[in-house]
């Protein structure tokens, strides 16, 4: 027997009236609200992280291998104080910021370049597969020949340092922009540089952001290691060439302080200039969330 | 209305299209000829594999026919530009980028039709044909499907092509809105008379918003039939047949009986 469903009657209903509802908009409670930041839950992890720290170091009692967090934040103060860390990592942003800006701009030209030839193409897929796994340090020897001790030997690894990476995010985001809008963009005309300023380079944003953010984390590790392994190249030398000096006479709370210097740095750019920019642009076009 | 007019629009004669995949050499489309003239809304109906959208592509310039020519005011279309504006199915389109005035703005822009305060208030005046002054200011992704079909067309329209290409506008869209966009067309056409190439493979939609419809057969596209619509659909008095049953016939015939082949093979 093939089972059928019952028989109902059919319902219709008026509406409730709108000042009838119990909740239609209703303020979200101080707690939501707190925990809705984006800063808040960053800095409660950031505190959990320094506790754990802190207990541990606590624990060995040992300043030479592990100094605890406050050791560390009085001996940043004092070098804070003293102008030395500042004077340090403005050396070290300074050489960075030259070889960053230089790599981005070649590593435009090269994606352009890419776009507008099929040769420019196989010209980026080919030097990128070369290139990028090389690590600039060790191209470091040879730029100390070629362009002598110096920061032009420093900007010269940095530049391969950024280059790639941000390349190699543009190209595939280009690569990535939809049938559609490209030929949106050609529906009204565009080619060449105008095509790829108007269209292909927002439309790729996403891409192009990751880019400058892998690029901006790989000129550190670089810049540091640099100064590290080669010292002082620029006559004043950095923040590596500070925790190398630090390393030789023992002031361990220094190293540690010239790296959470390092890491201040990175987590303020992330979160105020990558993240305003991410703000701007691809969240506020609904690219991101 | 005057007597046969002269000189067609769009001149669209033997055209052959073929495009490459990684492994084969398809034709798209065998030789189909088609003529539009000014205010025409043409409409392309086929079956998937028709090469409908192929057609329409190369009319907007992304694709040269291996053989046959595309005219368009007597001047052979080589590639893409302003005089043919495309309006296409997928909603990204829109350059998200940029807001709703912004986007018709810039089209007018980039194509270098207009500049500054006057491409602003052309781009107002097409945004509030198509109802959306409200939202000028929204950027793409807080608009429905519906709306940014209609911010498309705004678009198209602000240009002031000489023919309008639309690919499947409505496809992606729910039967309730398809519906409602399919009307505010017609009454965009009522309003401003503009020439349209339109594509669909719905044979309703076809019915309602041509007034010319070109039939073509699948593997590779073939001109079946071209035939005229009034958007009414009624019985023909002496067939008793409607024009979506004719067509639905033409269409569909051919095939049953290769399946039919088939089947007492």
């Amino acid at each position: 027997m093939p089972e059928t469903p019952p028989v109902r009657p059919e319902i219709v209903r008026d509406q409730v009236a709108e000042h009838d509802f119990g909740v239609v908009m209703k303020p979200l409670t101080g707690w939501e609200k707190v925990y809705g930041n984006g800063f808040v839950r960053k800095a409660f992890l950031l505190a959990v992280l320094a506790g754990i720290w802190q207990a541990y170091a606590s624990y060995l009692d040992n300043p030479l291998v592990l100094p605890t967090f406050t050791q560390t934040l009085q001996s940043f103060w004092k070098l804070v104080a003293s102008g030395d860390l500042p004077q340090r990592a403005l050396v070290s942003m300074k050489v960075l910021l030259q070889g960053y800006a230089i790599g981005l701009v070649l590593a435009l030209v090269v994606t352009v370049l890419a776009m507008t030839s099929r040769l420019g193409n196989d010209l980026l897929e080919t030097l990128t597969a070369m290139l990028n796994p090389l690590p600039a340090i060790a191209l470091l020897p040879l730029a100390l020949i070629w362009l002598g001790l110096g920061n032009a030997s420093i900007v010269f690894v940095l530049v391969h340092a950024v280059m790639w990476p941000i390349a190699l995010n543009t190209h595939s985001g280009f690569q990535g922009v939809s049938a559609t809008m490209r030929m949106v963009g050609r529906n009204y005309g565009l080619t060449g540089l105008a095509y790829v300023a108007k269209i292909l380079m927002p439309a790729a944003f996403p891409h192009i952001l990751a880019g400058l953010k892998i690029g901006w984390a790989f000129a550190w590790r670089t810049l540091i290691a640099a100064e590290l392994v080669f010292g002082t190249t620029s006559g004043s030398g950095g923040l590596g060439w500070f925790i190398y000096e630090n390393k030789n006479v023992l002031d361990i709370p220094a190293v540690f302080a010239g790296l959470f210097t390092v890491i201040l740095i990175g987590l303020l750019v992330e979160n105020f200039v990558f993240r305003l920019i991410e703000n701007r642009t691809v969240r506020r076009w609904g690219m991101q969330h | 209305m005057s007597a046969a007019p002269a000189q067609p629009l769009l001149r669209v004669e033997g055209v052959t299209l073929q495009y490459k995949t990684r492994e084969h050499l398809v034709t798209a489309t065998y030789r189909v000829s088609f003529d539009v003239h000014t205010a025409d809304r043409f409409v392309l109906l086929g079956p998937s594999g028709c090469g409908k959208s192929t057609l329409l592509k190369a009319v907007g310039g992304y694709l040269r026919p291996v053989e046959g020519a595309i005219r368009l005011k007597g001047v052979e279309v080589v590639k893409p530009g302003a005089d043919r504006m495309m309006v296409f199915q997928e909603f990204d389109q829109l350059l998200p980028w940029k807001t709703v005035k912004q986007n018709v703005m810039f089209a007018l822009e980039a194509s270098g039709r207009l500049r500054g305060k006057a491409a602003e208030e052309r781009a107002m005046a097409y945004i509030d044909k198509v109802n959306l002054t409200r939202f000028a200011g929204n950027l793409p992704h807080t608009l429905s499907g519906g709306m940014k079909q209609r911010v498309a067309i705004a678009r198209g329209m602000a240009m002031e092509p000489d023919i309008l290409l639309m690919d499947e506008p409505f496809a992606a869209l729910d039967a309730l809105t398809r519906r409602k966009m399919q009307d505010e067309l017609m009454q965009l056409w009522e309003d401003t008379r503009f020439t349209v190439l339109f594509v669909t493979h719905s044979i309703p939609e076809a019915v309602r918003i041509g007034n010319r419809i070109l039939l073509l057969s699948p593997h590779p596209g073939q001109v079946k039939a071209e035939l005229g619509s009034d958007g009414h659909d009624e019985a023909d008095p002496a067939t008793g047949l409607r024009l979506s049953d004719r067509i639905h016939r033409m269409l569909f015939s051919a095939q049953d009986l290769e399946e039919d082949a088939v089947h007492h093979a």
